[in-house]
């Protein structure tokens, strides 16, 4: 007799639902996410007023550059800019 | 390789669906050359694990299991290329993420007790090693046919009813249980076969 009877299998196919669309969806982006963190890096490091107006605002600088800012970006971008 | 030697996880598809045909250390290689599509299929095949540690496990707050859901995916994006073994990659992910639990939960710790080792949310063994058995089974899935990774998926997985099932699947609701049982027992014999010889049943389920 299987010890995989329907109830068990049941049970262990419902305790992996998915990740919610958009953490998977950001995961997903990372590599584009740090290009667009190199690319705006290298901007702060070529304007003054840019790098300013960055550092006070991480959070608006990425979602104005289209990425999602996931703490692990924002604290790399806070990191290579200040 | 440090993260390695330190230590020693949508569609409507299961996690490894989109990458069945390919074992952990191809993805992981081809990850490694740089392939996007590669990096994606990785994400996808390991993000419901991670959360279920994150959530069943260690049951985090949903915005902490966020930031550590991401963390993870940015610490393996970073340091795939310190693992030693590429077969190895879920067990790595795996470990990496308890571990982010732990701090996240020993940083919750000391802004509310005394006593940050006092961590009574750490889990059983076997609540993880059932996820480590769920993993196993969803692996299973996603070399079943299409239609019967869907509708076990959708109803178990995602709990939808019968009824959403139906429409989404263009399927007869009075149909759909009898199918889930006849899908669950493929399951069950790809899950067995899988775990005594390779090879599991291509065959549509009407």
């Amino acid at each position: 007799m299987s010890a995989y009877d329907m109830e068990r299998l049941s049970r262990l196919i419902g305790m992996l639902p998915p990740a919610p669309a958009a953490w998977v969806g950001a995961a997903q982006e990372l590599p584009q996410a740090r290009r667009e963190l190199d690319g705006i890096v290298a901007r702060a490091e070529a304007d003054a007023e840019f790098r300013r107006a960055l550092i006070a605002d991480l959070e608006s600088a990425l979602r104005a550059e289209g990425v999602e800012p996931t703490w692990p970006l924002l604290d790399e971008l806070r990191r290579r800019v200040s | 390789m440090e993260a390695a030697r330190d230590d020693g996880e949508a569609s409507a598809r299961g996690p490894a669906a989109l990458t069945a045909e390919l074992t952990d250390a191809r993805l992981v290689a081809q990850c490694r050359s740089g392939d996007e599509q590669a990096w994606r299929s990785l994400v996808e095949r390991f993000s419901r694990y991670v959360y279920a540690i994150c959530i069943q496990a260690f049951r985090l707050a949903e915005s902490d299991a966020e930031d550590v859901f991401q963390e993870v995916f940015a610490r393996v994006y970073e340091r795939l290329e310190t693992l030693r073994d590429d077969e190895a990659v879920r067990p790595w992910i795996g470990q990496l993420t308890r571990r982010l639990c732990i701090d996240r939960l020993r940083a919750g710790s000391r802004e509310t007790v005394e006593d940050a080792d006092d961590l009574s949310e750490i889990p059983a063994d076997d609540v993880l090693s059932q996820l480590e058995e769920a993993f196993d089974i969803h692996d299973a899935l996603a070399a079943l046919p299409e239609n019967c990774r869907e509708i076990l998926d959708r109803f178990f997985a995602r709990d939808e009813s019968y009824r959403t099932i139906g429409e989404a699947l263009e399927l007869p609701a009075g149909t759909i249980a009898s199918r889930i049982s006849r899908c669950l027992d493929k399951l069950r014999d790809a899950f067995e076969g899988r775990n005594a010889a390779p090879g599991p049943s291509s065959e549509q389920v009407t």
